[in-house]
């Protein structure tokens, strides 16, 4: 830090002692090439997609373009404060403005907002506008449907937001059950929460009548974009009958996933929900582009400025790089690999469902009479250099692997992983311990979860601070 | 362009392995009716260079002004260290530390992520981050509300919180049968006596944001006393820079401590992505929202991180969650780290420290040129202060930009919020600020 050039005053002039302060924090003090050296270290005990395939179904991780992280880092972007004067960033609107354009366009919505920080808010702002709605015409209604092979933040969200959750059974083939389903509409229910495709990977194939039934009773068709990957440029949630829907730019639009964050959980609806959405809304004005706030039938106010901008810009420079063509064929190009991938381990593993688009659900119940569970099989893939599946998800399924390549690997690396599976399948019937102990090549070994939540140690405390400081 | 990387011979080789002719008979479950059949209406591929040129154009439309604003975001300096960090890729293209073998790095820096959190307010137990302050002031209110089990319904939010946490408060809450109420401000501060008189023994948390909007220093210590006496929460809204010298929520009996993490190593952005700050005492751990990564051992002994008590989470526990959140701001929470670790406490102590001289420099410049006087006079304040000059808060701004300055932020652009007041400007001063900076705002507000 540069030392001052204002006037010296005294500190206690500027702010008392009494609210300074009296045991500074526990902080390191360490030369910067220790820290450099120190946060290197930690990052080569991590897998990420620059290393190799980490085909975690759900979470499409797909290879994120380093252009994205060079445009996003221009002063103009990176260095801009929120309350600038709306003549000051004129691009920035502009380019969110666009952004939502595009998004319309792709999920066949009439009005975007961009201010949810990630899916799970999105989903809060999508069951809102439930909420909104319904309460505009009358009452806002008590429940809304979600079927039992759904994500957990969606019933979390439901609660959150002050809905009962009513789960309802998949059909044998994965799919939703008209029957199930209209065993339990009625006019308390405010919507039908559904990921298309489905974490099967199935797209609904009956979607257009559930979308009228639900709507008979006048229940509002929500989206859980997490597959969007697999059909963008192919079909548009919002032409099947969808009336909320939220993206998850870390998926598709391959805003990287940060190690957990930050997402990015933009929300689109038709026209009849479009004056219920959050405050505010970047809108055009003449030749202009400013924040609408003026919006007396919003649900009000989710993330503590405008979205989140840095994603936004990433999202946008990739919709463009790929464009209109580019879009499709990355949809087609996932569904492709999940195809190919699928056909590879179909035999060695069961799958249940049979196979998905952008993802399949394989079962590793199969080699339990081996004494191999499924989570055995995850972390013998450790070993070869691949993340594991998504494993365990969706409950429905006994030992599931649910696994998603994405576009961006290629047949080399699918057949790498493809290989790996079968050989661990050779290894639970001939060496299951060398299974079952696994991961074996991994910077640490399994590790005792038990003990860390039975005995929280969630921060660094050698001693009391105060005798750190003594220390010093 | 896309990133597809399959040669045609690649496609046509799997296509035969899958059995199928053509892409398109793998969607033959999508009905025909319902396929786009058309391009999408948006523009053409463009090549990585016309991306550059495309978005370097919208990035020249905005303009990189010399920063007094604040009011939740704030232009500290960001050693170059946390960038070089951060564009590590074993960092930012990695996933949510699901399978900790091979999450090492990600897991131990949440780890010393939550321990910098705790030590900078003073709290027992932090989490792995939320999405932002205001969204954490939100989650940290439900959690009060879930930790009061005697039913309690009465929230008190001091008039002088940031406005838009109390927004994102309002729809946070939308689900729950609460009453919110503000609680007055008098010349700038939280008027404890209306606090005194409003706090019962329906009230389940009181909300106090210190420095609060407008800059001001309020006493966490005198309002947790209060709240206390009720078998009330004090949540505590805090600054990360200023508390290596300003006394901490912990130390003055907050109960939860929130904060944007913002400036700490991470870029104003427009205002996101940020990172929210989450701690609490320990006794609160298993009812906070969130990720939490724990120290454990394997199989061999050895030391290693997990995220645990996941038990609260969503993924676990489905709609009986403590928040529906799954992410967290992983990649800004390293940022802060990174930050944290490169300046040290004695680095964070003079950020603080150059923030508070200089604040005071430019409060003082500015009130001794004609026309200026601060909207509450007497009222102490640590690195930003509110001011009411000659011209409207537009013109000012207007006038600044016009030599380079964004001079601060227009506080009669909260129109409907308790705090809103016409003509007022708020000027934030960090330690970037050159003394010369400050003489330029101040002759450009003064012309």
């Amino acid at each position: 830090m540069p030392s001052s050039d204002v006037p010296e005053r005294a500190l206690d002039d500027l702010l008392a002692a009494e609210q300074r302060r009296s045991v500074p924090p526990n902080l390191p003090e360490v030369p910067e090439h220790e820290v450099i050296r120190h946060y290197t270290a930690l990052s080569l005990l991590n897998h990420h997609i620059d290393r190799g395939l980490y085909p975690l179904g759900s979470c499409t991780m797909k290879y994120n373009p380093k252009v994205n992280e060079e445009v996003a880092r221009l002063p103009g972007f990176a260095q801009l404060h929120p309350f600038a004067p709306r003549e000051a960033v004129q691009g920035a609107f502009r380019l969110q403005y666009e952004l939502q354009e595009y998004l319309k366009e792709i999920a066949g919505m009439d009005a975007v907002t961009l201010q949810p920080a990630a899916g799970a808010q999105g989903e809060f702002v999508g069951v809102l506008l439930m909420r909104a709605y319904h309460t505009a015409r009358g009452a806002p209604r008590s429940k809304i449907l979600i079927p039992d092979s759904a994500h957990g933040t969606n019933p979390a969200t439901v609660a959150l937001a002050g809905y009962d959750v009513v789960t309802l059974k998949s059909s044998p083939e994965g799919l939703l059950d008209v029957a199930e389903l209209k065993a339990h509409l009625d006019s308390e229910v405010a919507g039908f929460m559904v990921t298309n495709p489905n974490t099967y990977g199935k797209f609904e194939k009956r979607i257009v009548d559930i979308a009228r039934l639900v709507h008979e009773v006048g229940g509002l068709m929500y989206m859980d974009g997490a597959n969007l990957n697999a059909i963008m440029g192919v079909t548009r949630p919002g032409d099947v009958g969808f009336d909320i829907l939220h993206f998850n730019t870390h998926k598709s639009f391959s805003t990287p996933h940060g190690g957990g964050g930050p997402g990015s959980g933009p929300v689109g609806v038709k026209s009849h929900l479009a004056e219920f959405l959050p405050v505010p809304v970047t809108v055009k004005d003449g030749d202009g582009y400013r924040l609408d706030w003026n919006r007396p039938r919003s649900i009000g106010k989710v993330h503590g400025f405008w979205g989140q901008f840095g994603l936004h810009v990433r999202a946008f420079a990739y919709i463009r790089s790929l464009g209109n063509t580019g879009i499709r064929e990355t949809a087609q190009a996932a569904v492709l690999n999940n195809a190919y991938v699928t056909a590879r381990l179909q035999g060695t593993y069961d799958l249940p469902y049979g196979r998905g688009l952008h993802e399949s659900v394989f079962s590793g119940a199969s080699l339990k009479r081996f004494g191999v569970r499924t989570h055995d099989v995850a972390k013998r893939l450790l070993d070869f250099g691949v993340h594991a599946p998504t494993v365990y998800f969706p409950l429905t399924v006994p030992e599931a692997l649910m696994i998603e390549p994405t576009e961006t690997e290629t047949r080399e690396e699918l057949d790498r992983f493809a290989d790996a599976m079968l050989q661990i399948a050779r290894e639970a019937e001939t060496n299951p311990d060398l299974v079952r102990s696994a991961p074996h090549t991994t910077p640490v070994r399994r590790l005792d979860e038990g003990r860390a939540a039975r005995q929280p140690d969630v921060r660094y405390a050698p001693t009391s601070s105060a005798e750190a400081v003594a220390a010093r | 362009m896309s990133y597809v990387p399959h040669s045609a011979e690649d496609v046509r080789a799997m296509l035969e392995a899958v059995g199928v002719a053509g892409v398109e008979e793998l969607y033959d479950d999508v009905p025909r009716e319902l396929l786009l059949g058309r391009d999408l209406a948006i523009p053409p591929p463009l090549a990585e260079l016309d991306v550059v040129r495309l978005l370097r154009s919208l990035a020249q439309r905005n303009e990189v002004l010399t920063c007094f604003a604040g009011g939740g975001i704030y232009d500290h300096y960001v050693p170059a260290a946390v960038d070089q960090i951060l564009r590590r890729s074993e960092f930012y293209t990695a996933y949510t530390p699901y399978q900790p073998e091979v999450a090492q790095g990600s897991l131990q820096v949440i780890y010393e992520f939550q321990t910098a959190v705790c030590e900078l307010s003073g709290m027992d137990v932090a989490n792995a981050s939320i999405y932002d302050g205001a969204s954490a002031c939100a989650e940290a209110v439900r959690m009060a509300v879930a930790v009061a089990k005697d039913r309690r319904h009465k929230v008190l939010v001091s008039a002088t919180l940031h406005p838009h946490y109390c927004k994102v408060l309002d729809t946070y809450v939308a689900g729950l049968d609460l009453d919110i109420r503000t609680v007055p401000h008098v010349g700038g501060v939280t008027d404890l006596g209306a606090l005194a008189d409003s706090v019962d023994g329906s009230t389940a948390a009181v909300v106090l944001q210190n420095p609060n909007f407008f800059g001001a220093l309020e006493s966490w210590e005198d309002a947790a006393a209060i709240v206390h006496a009720h078998g009330a929460l004090l949540v505590a809204v805090f600054d990360p820079v200023v508390s290596a010298l300003l006394k901490s929520p912990g130390e003055c009996g907050a109960d939860i401590a929130v904060a944007e993490g913002q400036p700490l190593g991470n870029a104003m952005s427009f205002g996101g992505p940020g990172v929210g700050l989450f701690a609490a005492r320990r006794e609160y751990i298993r009812q906070m929202p969130g990720r939490i990564a724990g120290a454990t051992v394997d199989e061999d002994g050895k030391r290693g991180f997990v995220l645990t008590l996941q038990t609260r989470e969503q993924h676990i526990r489905r709609e009986r969650a403590t928040s529906n959140i799954c992410t967290n701001q992983a990649l800004n929470a390293l940022a802060a780290t990174v930050h944290v670790a490169t300046l040290g406490l004695s680095g964070m102590r003079q950020a603080a420290e150059l923030s508070l001289r200089k604040a005071h420099y430019a409060f003082e410049r500015l009130i001794a040129t004609d026309g200026f006087e601060p909207l509450f006079p007497g009222t102490p304040f640590f690195k930003e202060f509110a001011v009411r000059g000659p011209d409207p808060a537009g013109v000012l701004i207007a006038k600044a930009r016009a030599r380079g300055y964004l001079a601060g932020v227009d506080l009669g652009r909260f129109g409907d919020s308790a705090l809103a007041v016409e003509d007022g400007l708020l000027i934030a001063v960090t330690e970037k600020r050159t003394r010369e900076e400050i003489d330029g705002l101040v002759e450009a507000l003064a012309s």
